[in-house]
């Protein structure tokens, strides 16, 4: 049943870990819009994190211009 | 003098000058020096317009982002500058077909602290129970010695911060009534947690067998979860009426010393100020003409269903809707003493009165309370009796006792109806601002209606049409250069088209000229349009004619609203007294009445009057439900039993009012009626449920059988038993939609 000393601390780690992760999102304003977001991923447009670097350009749509 | 059509020309194109000082006081300087503001767009109602709004708003040049909020129906824009003008992205929202108005107040941006409080306790309770239970479940399938005893220290130091943390709603809300002498539904509950708390530590200590961990998180965590929900829904009504456009002005055009005119906020407003009001500006402060004619609608202040004529000397209500011409005025009283600010103080000393009524779980818990601390202690004493003096056993049965009754099912029977039957309503275009406005809503015993704006739409229709095409075509013309209401009737009851005119002009006050045919023709006041024909003696206005030709009295009426007749009728038929309080003229009082079939009516009520009879029937014992509009409504709102009021009602009145119905229709007050009937039903059922329970749990707790295992087993599913009961609620919602299409909520509705 040793093994009981190290598996609590990690259940009890992970916890707390997931329940940071919530305390950060509701603070982030992650919940400010459920239904919006819920919509949201129909509309929007895939926008590129980073300008590529090859000679094509991206698409340009109204919503990667910003 | 000012003629009509110059203004609505400069209007049309820039917006009046106060609308445009308006959303500009909306602006303010964000943290990186961008100009920021937020727009209350009702008419957000699906992702189609979310996307399309933010291309929109996105593509123009001094909008740095915008984002549009499908929940709250707000749209947050950043801009370039704090300098930049917002107006021309208000018009660019009115020209893809959404209102928008700014969001005034602090409070309506401001994200709600005290829900996000209570998902961090619900987030901290829940990671408690869970663990907590994972511990609880090894000791139940028979952990023993060192084991059990380290389960049992972990499970500890894991629920004492917890309990604190997640407790603290409960606590202090227990707190708050022992120190009111009363007690709540919360003192139970904290009393049980803190108890099993305790117990378990000293067990722990000890070395006990049984430990009420798990219990006390597990608890937490459903309650919290309820009064979350509970929560969310007066927020969403809150935030959904607050959504609504403001009717009354937050501030007005003034002019200064040296003649130009600058837009000040209403509180800096002294008296004695001369303030400038262009057509379809609602007046901001009492005030007393100076120059300019023009008609005025008082129909959200007095009740009064048809437009007054007024001129330089008359006295306006702060409230009241100018309609055609500009007009000059100094400010007889500052905000606060303005008739508006009397109207509201004058609701909220209504409303004292209401603060009697003691909600159903409130009345429960202090029967329930004493009952169970009253056993806990008979069963401590006669265990000490029984077992000769055996003081810690008897402790540990008295405690568990406490717990098994700790009122989880009983907390949770009446909030989780009242959410799902919030929902419900919502989908009906119904808001409920709270959860007592429900269970009054089911006591009520009569109606009273207020009439303008209620009962009627508010828009008069006229009732006759004259036989000669001439005088219709002529009549229509002129109408359709008028924005007067008896013009909009007569346009919209005159189906020829309208003959060629010139020359035309509007006197405000008066009504409209302009020459047909080469004729000089006049629609308006009987004695204007008798100046230049002869008209029938006591004709009713307006009055078209041409100059010594033939003429034309139209009558007006008003209209019902949608459904009024068979609101009126489901009501009656359902064995409620239907009243009709209105503050408009005796026949026009009567008409209504007649129509729908009222016996009961009172007309030309004061606002004080109105309060009176409300109060003279809840002291006579009646609960009636008040639904109205007017400002000259909202403190006899506060003062019923229960109110409803339509979203075209005044702010005051919106506010006042337990119930907004957003639809048209006047259905709305039956069918919430029967939402609420159903609610108290579902409400006596799950207090049985709860009862239930308790009958079967308390005689085993007593006799000292129960383990944290029952314990868990027991609360956990008569809480899932009454919320299942409580979602039934929506069941007869969807029968209800199967049988009826459902209605669309139009959106001139919510901007009304």
């Amino acid at each position: 049943m040793t093994i009981l000393v190290i598996l609590i601390p990690v259940t009890l780690c992970m916890g707390v870990f997931a329940l940071a992760v919530f305390f950060w999102s509701l603070r982030n304003g992650q919940y400010e819009d459920l239904s919006g977001d819920a919509e949201r991923i129909l509309h929007d447009e895939d926008v590129p994190l980073q300008p590529s670097k090859t000679t094509r350009r991206p698409e340009m749509t109204k919503e990667t211009t910003r | 003098m000012v003629f009509a059509d110059e203004t609505a020309a400069d209007l049309s194109d820039a917006g009046s000058p106060l609308d445009r000082a308006q959303i500009r006081a909306g602006v303010w300087v964000g943290e990186d020096g961008r100009g920021r503001f937020i727009l209350s767009v009702p008419g957000i109602k699906c992702g189609a317009c979310v996307a399309k709004i933010e291309r929109a708003l996105n593509a123009r040049d001094e909008v740095i982002s915008a984002r549009a909020n499908l929940t709250l129906h707000q749209v947050n824009i950043v801009l370039e500058s704090p300098e930049s003008d917002p107006m021309p992205i208000v018009k660019a929202l009115a020209a893809l077909g959404y209102v928008a108005t700014p969001v005034e107040s602090e409070a309506d941006t401001a994200p709600d602290p005290t829900g996000k409080g209570l998902l961090r306790a619900i987030a901290v309770a829940g990671f408690g129970a869970m663990n907590i239970m994972l511990l609880s479940v090894g000791v139940w399938s028979g952990a023993e010695g060192q084991t059990r005893a380290t389960f049992h220290l972990v499970s500890a130091l894991i629920a004492v911060p917890v309990v604190i943390y997640a407790g603290q709603p409960f606590f202090r809300s227990a707190l708050s009534a022992l120190r009111a002498r009363q007690l709540n539904m919360d003192v139970p509950i904290a009393l049980a947690v803190a108890l099993a708390l305790a117990l378990s530590i000293f067990e722990t200590v000890q070395g006990g067998d049984h430990v009420f961990f798990d219990a006390a998180v597990t608890l937490l965590f459903f309650l919290l979860t309820g009064r979350y929900f509970d929560h969310l829904m007066r927020e969403r009504a809150r935030s959904a009426v607050s959504g609504l456009a403001k009717l009354s002005p937050r501030g007005a055009m003034v002019r200064q010393k040296h003649g130009t005119l600058a837009y000040m906020v209403l509180t800096d407003i002294a008296p004695g100020a001369i303030l400038s009001i262009a057509p379809d500006e609602r007046v901001p402060l009492d005030l007393e003409i100076l120059t300019g004619n023009s008609d005025l609608d008082r129909s959200l202040v007095t009740g009064e269903s048809m437009a007054v004529a007024i001129g330089p000397g008359d006295t306006l209500e702060a409230g009241t809707l100018n309609l055609t011409g500009v007009i000059e005025g100094r400010v007889l009283r500052s905000s606060q003493d303005s008739f508006l600010a009397q109207m509201i103080r004058m609701q909220s000393n209504a409303e004292v009165g209401r603060g009697l009524y003691v909600r159903i779980a409130d009345r429960a818990a202090r029967l329930y309370a004493p009952v169970v601390h009253l056993l806990a202690l008979i069963t401590f004493i006669g265990w000490i009796i029984a077992t000769g003096g055996d003081w810690q056993a008897s402790l540990f049965i008295a405690i568990s006792v406490l717990i098994i009754t700790c009122p989880c099912a009983l907390a949770l029977a009446v909030p989780v109806a009242h959410v799902v039957s919030a929902g419900r309503l919502m989908r009906m275009g119904v808001l409920m601002k709270d959860g007592a406005a429900i269970e009054r809503l089911a006591e009520i015993d009569g109606i009273v209606f207020d009439k303008t704006g209620t009962l009627t739409t508010g828009t008069p229709m006229i009732g006759s049409t004259p036989d000669d095409p001439v005088l219709r075509s002529g009549a229509k013309a002129l109408a359709l250069r008028s924005g007067h209401p008896a013009a909009r009737a007569i346009t919209l009851g005159v189906r020829d088209a309208p003959s060629d005119i010139a020359r035309n002009k509007e006197v405000p006050g008066f009504g409209v000229e302009g020459a047909i045919g080469g004729r000089r023709a006049r629609l308006g006041r009987a004695e204007w349009v008798g100046e230049i024909t002869d008209i029938a003696a006591g004709a009713a206005s307006p009055v078209f004619g041409f100059e010594r030709g033939p003429s034309f009295s139209f009558d007006l009426t008003e209209t019902l609203r949608e459904g009024a007749h068979d609101a009126v009728t489901d009501l009656k038929k359902a064995g409620f007294s239907v009243a009709l309080l209105s503050g408009d003229m005796e026949d026009r009082a009567q008409a209504v009445a007649m129509t729908l079939g009222i016996e009961n009516t009172h007309h030309g009520a004061t606002p004080a009057d109105k309060i009176g009879v409300l109060e003279t029937l809840r002291r006579d014992g009646h609960r009636p439900l008040m639904v109205g509009d007017g400002l000259n409504d909202a403190a006899a709102l506060a003062a019923a039993h229960v109110s409803m009021a339509p979203s075209s009602a005044c702010d005051a009145g919106r506010s006042a009012a337990d119930f907004v119905f957003l639809r048209d229709t006047l259905d709305a007050v039956p069918a919430t009626w029967k939402v609420a009937r159903d609610t108290a039903r579902i409400v006596r059922q799950n207090f049985a449920l709860a009862i239930g329970y308790n009958c079967i749990a308390i005689p085993l707790a007593v006799a000292g059988l129960v383990t944290p295992l029952i314990a868990a087993l027991a609360m956990s599913g008569s809480s899932i038993l009454v919320i299942g009961n409580a979602l039934r609620l929506n069941k007869a919602d969807a029968k209800d939609r199967n049988r009826r299409p459902a209605f669309t909520v139009k959106r001139k509705e919510l901007s009304a």
